[in-house]
């Protein structure tokens, strides 16, 4: 089946209900996406499938085949993805850092629905776990990244 | 210094089942000496250790730690490993600010085993809070030494005397010829120089990077998906593995009753019995996992050998109900005066039975490890780990080799707490090594969320009695706990019969308060499952107990908490400044029931600790909605003595009050007949945004000795919630979580 992610085609031969998150950390290298939990619990995994936020850890890879997936490799291609990794530093958001690709891609998918959030859409959006409790630097890099 | 032979070891790729050639060929010769290896391999430092002198002081031989590259940038192994607490900007500031390096210059990662990095009491691990505190001194001399000799190297470079040189950051200068020599022009040379005798520090008035919120060093990786964890390591030839645990620890796989199906799924490469578990290996883990699960076992009941079987019908309630039935005075560990006389005495004695539930670490990083045998008959492995020396001892075992032939890569950690010290049955490198052996290929084992929270090593289970004896003018004259239960410290390090595990009672003894009479002791009881250290250990219940009982007392004196406490801290200057910095930070003690703006009822809560060899005061804002608690504000004062990095200990500050209001409010590890209730985080709920409050913090620098900051935040913040729940819900909170309690009734 083929792929695109990061606008680059892939063809991939696996089992059609294997995670998105397996086919991009194990087949292709691309560890940058984590898995926490894989029961669409942690938000770890979080990628952007036709640019909806989307647990990758439970979606089955036919499901987003002929889809446009963006993963955190591309994220500072995106000029939505680039404000939000600014923010992210000049937030100094990450701890152990280990939820905030999951967090960043998140971010990203809100920002490029809606430019300008609320603190509510704020609240709705990021719903990612994140054990180190970066939860205040994060909702302020959000909004810093929608000033950017 | 000229230890450091370079060495580009090839690793060569192997598809065929055979093990991995090494070879080893120096290169580029003599002319890159220690201090400007271009590239760091991990043979190259295995090389280096094998080479140190016999006995070495820890901390002191610079080519250990520092590598000077050409471009003058500077590579540091830290003997400490980064799992979120900053660590590594944080050494960088203190070694760059001694070095005359610009900390942004540094590349920092986690140090292999060996003697130069046994900073920690002689040995080594990141925990107990105390990475910078330990190695503040040494780690400054260290930068200076290298400063030294870069000066001397200068010196021979420009042929002036070494007394005309100074240094700016990266580069030596001549002022008065206006000539300069960057640090990666003569870092060759300044290695081939004899350490230093003596050194001196830079003066504290003019520290331009310690003390100063520096920018952490891996934002960016960390914001971009490209810092790479333990989980994030590959090597060439890999395959995957995947485990399922007997569900009980100390049962052993008979039969697999479907072994040729699951031989047969996609990609599965074997099948393997492990001690306590079946493995399968295959070529991507989600196969190897969903093999290793279809795998259908028959668990035999645990030898009557094994070590901490878990019996059949454990429960934790019932383990509960044991601690809290058990009765006595348990053994003394802390006496002041004379507790159970003026009990006796007392004008009035409130009685309470507190406790606190298992807890799992619930890191965002599940546990994993890569193995490697090596050609030479060496084992490598990556593996999450906080103490390396440690886990090679261990893994030495394991593989049955000796220690120097284990070679042990640190990578950054997806958060710890804990989690990461050497608990036999709960970490998964011994599966690795033995895959790895078994079918000649190297093996990345990862465990499953589910058998994570089934095999982590849990924070004990506790109950403690209080008594506490009030004079006539309702002022606690006396105070005695029991507590009952096991601590991991005497779990792991061993456990003298008759006298006291200190990480049993911390949080109940040494506290600050001035209660003429005082009794602490600790009454043993085993605890059956596999227990571990938790962020702030026996801190993170005990000050929850001890504060909570305290505002009981207050309560039962007619007594303000607040104004007690600072009545009982009038002897002590640095806890009093502390109460008094805290309640100024929240605009004035208040303790409610008020009205916020928002028309909700609130009330707030106060407690201190004195964690890690730091003191916090702690302030949390409470109100109730349907029943729920929210939490608003957290206000936090911390004193550990000296800073080196104040952003680091405000997002230390923000981690440990969500960990602490996590576990407050919401986590329990729950047992019924032997096994975990909750395998993931749908059953075992940690703390989600919306419910983390805002963090204010305020540092106080009373300039005593050096404390911890990566546990201090979190052991104020049940008490300070349960606290200011008890004026809103007006009962006690005496058991955690706090979710367990039905507040529906209560007004919001
Ligand atoms: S790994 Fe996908 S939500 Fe946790
Ligand atoms: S930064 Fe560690 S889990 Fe979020």
């Amino acid at each position: 089946m083929e792929l695109t992610i990061n606008g680059t085609k892939h063809q991939v031969d696996i089992e059609p209900d294997t995670p998105l998150l397996w086919v991009l950390r194990d087949e292709l290298a691309m560890t940058g996406t984590k898995y926490g939990c894989g029961l669409a619990q942690c938000g770890a995994c979080t990628v952007l499938v036709d640019g909806q936020a989307t647990r990758s850890c439970v979606t089955p890879v036919e499901s987003v085949a002929g889809a446009d997936i963006m993963t955190i490799e591309a994220v500072a291609d995106d000029p939505v993805g680039q404000k939000v990794v600014e923010a992210w530093v000049a937030n100094q958001v990450a701890q152990c850092g280990y939820c905030q690709s999951g967090q960043v891609m998140a971010a990203t998918a809100l920002l490029k629905q809606t430019p300008k959030p609320t603190d509510e859409d704020i609240a709705g959006a990021m719903v990612n776990l994140c054990r180190c409790g970066t939860y205040n630097a994060i909702a302020a890099a959000v909004r810093d990244a929608a000033q950017a | 210094m000229n230890d450091m032979t370079p060495i580009n070891p090839e690793v060569q790729a192997s598809y065929n089942g055979k093990p991995f050639k090494v070879s080893r060929r120096g290169f580029l010769g003599a002319s890159l000496g220690a201090l400007v290896l271009g590239v760091t391999l991990p043979a190259a430092r295995t090389r280096a250790l094998a080479a140190a002198p016999a006995s070495v002081s820890p901390g002191s031989r610079v080519a250990a730690f520092l590598e000077i590259r050409p471009d003058s940038t500077v590579l540091f192994r830290s003997a400490f490993i980064e799992g979120g607490q900053g660590i590594f900007t944080a050494m960088a500031q203190i070694v760059g600010e001694e070095l005359d390096v610009d900390p942004a210059n540094f590349v920092v990662e986690g140090a292999p085993p060996g003697p130069d990095y046994l900073l920690t009491g002689g040995g080594r691990f990141t925990g107990g809070s105390m990475s910078v505190r330990m190695s503040y001194d040494t780690m400054r001399k260290l930068g200076a030494s290298a400063r030294q000799m870069l000066l001397q190297a200068a010196a021979t470079k420009l042929g002036v005397p070494a007394s005309e040189l100074s240094t700016e950051p990266g580069r030596v200068v001549h002022a008065t010829s206006g000539r300069t020599v960057a640090y990666g022009e003569i870092a060759d040379d300044a290695a081939k120089l004899p350490l230093p005798a003596d050194v001196a520090l830079r003066d504290r008035a003019n520290f331009r990077w310690i003390g100063k919120p520096f920018a952490r060093l891996d934002a960016r990786d960390k914001s971009t998906g490209k810092a790479k964890y333990s989980i994030d390591q590959t090597i060439d030839g890999m395959l995957y593995a995947a485990v399922q645990h007997s569900p009980r620890l100390g049962g052993e796989p008979e039969a697999l009753q479907n072994e040729a199906d699951v031989q047969g799924m996609p990609g599965v490469h074997s099948i393997h019995r492990l001690p306590g578990a079946v493995a399968v290996v295959a070529n991507s883990w989600w196969r190897a996992r969903r093999a290793v699960e279809a795998l259908q076992v028959n668990w035999t009941e645990a030898p009557s050998t094994a070590s901490h079987p878990m019996p059949a019908d454990f429960s934790s309630d019932a383990h509960m109900a044991k601690l809290k039935a058990t009765s006595g005075d348990g053994v003394a560990f802390e006496t002041e005066g004379d507790a159970a006389g003026t009990l006796a005495g007392a004008a009035r004695v409130i009685e309470a039975v507190y406790d606190a539930p298992y807890l799992v670490h619930g890191q965002l990083e599940p546990p994993s490890a890569l193995a490697r045998w090596n050609e030479d008959g060496s084992l490598e492995l990556w593996i999450p780990n906080q103490a390396p020396e440690m886990f090679q001892a261990d893994a030495a075992k394991v593989a049955g080799i000796a220690p120097e032939k284990v070679i042990i890569h640190s990578p950054m950690l997806g958060g710890f707490f804990g989690r990461h010290f050497l608990y036999q049955t709960a970490n998964p490198y011994p599966q690795a090594i033995l895959l790895a052996k078994a079918v000649g290929r190297p093996i990345k084992l990862l465990w499953s969320r589910e058998e994570e929270f089934l095999r982590d090593a849990l924070r004990p289970m506790a109950a403690v009695r209080f008594r506490g004896g009030l004079d006539a003018s309702g002022m606690p004259v006396a105070l005695s706990a029991v507590a009952v239960g096991e601590g991991p410290t005497g779990r792991w390090f061993g456990r003298q019969p008759n006298k006291v595990d200190s990480s049993a009672v911390e949080g109940i003894a040494g506290k600050v308060y001035a209660i003429p009479n005082r009794r602490v002791g600790q009454i043993h009881v085993d605890d059956p499952a596999i227990i571990g250290f938790w962020r702030s250990v026996g801190h993170s219940m005990n000050d929850f107990f001890y504060e909570t009982f305290f505002d009981e007392m207050a309560d039962a004196g007619q007594q303000d908490p607040y104004e007690l406490r600072l009545r009982l801290l009038a002897g002590s200057p640095r806890h009093k400044t502390l109460l008094e910095a805290v309640a100024d930070l929240s605009g004035g003690w208040k303790r409610g029931p008020f009205a916020a703006e928002d028309g909700t009822r609130r009330a707030r809560g106060v407690a201190m600790a004195s964690p890690f060899g730091s003191e916090v005061a702690t302030i949390a804002e409470v109100s109730l909605r349907d029943g729920e608690i929210a939490v608003h504000d957290v206000w936090v004062a911390i004193d550990p003595g000296s800073i080196v990095n104040p952003a680091i200990i405000e997002a230390q500050m923000n981690s440990a009050v969500a960990l602490g209001l996590s576990s407050a409010l919401l986590e329990e590890v729950v047992y019924v007949n032997g096994v975990p209730q909750a395998r993931n985080y749908d059953g075992y709920q940690i703390l989600t945004p919306d419910r983390m409050p805002r963090v204010h913090v305020r540092i106080v620098e009373s300039g005593a000795p050096m404390g911890g900051i990566g546990e201090p935040g979190l052991p104020g913040v049940p008490p300070a919630v349960a606290n200011a729940l008890s004026v809103l819900a007006g009962e006690r909170v005496r058991s955690l979580p706090m979710s367990k309690f039905d507040l529906k009734e209560v007004d919001g």
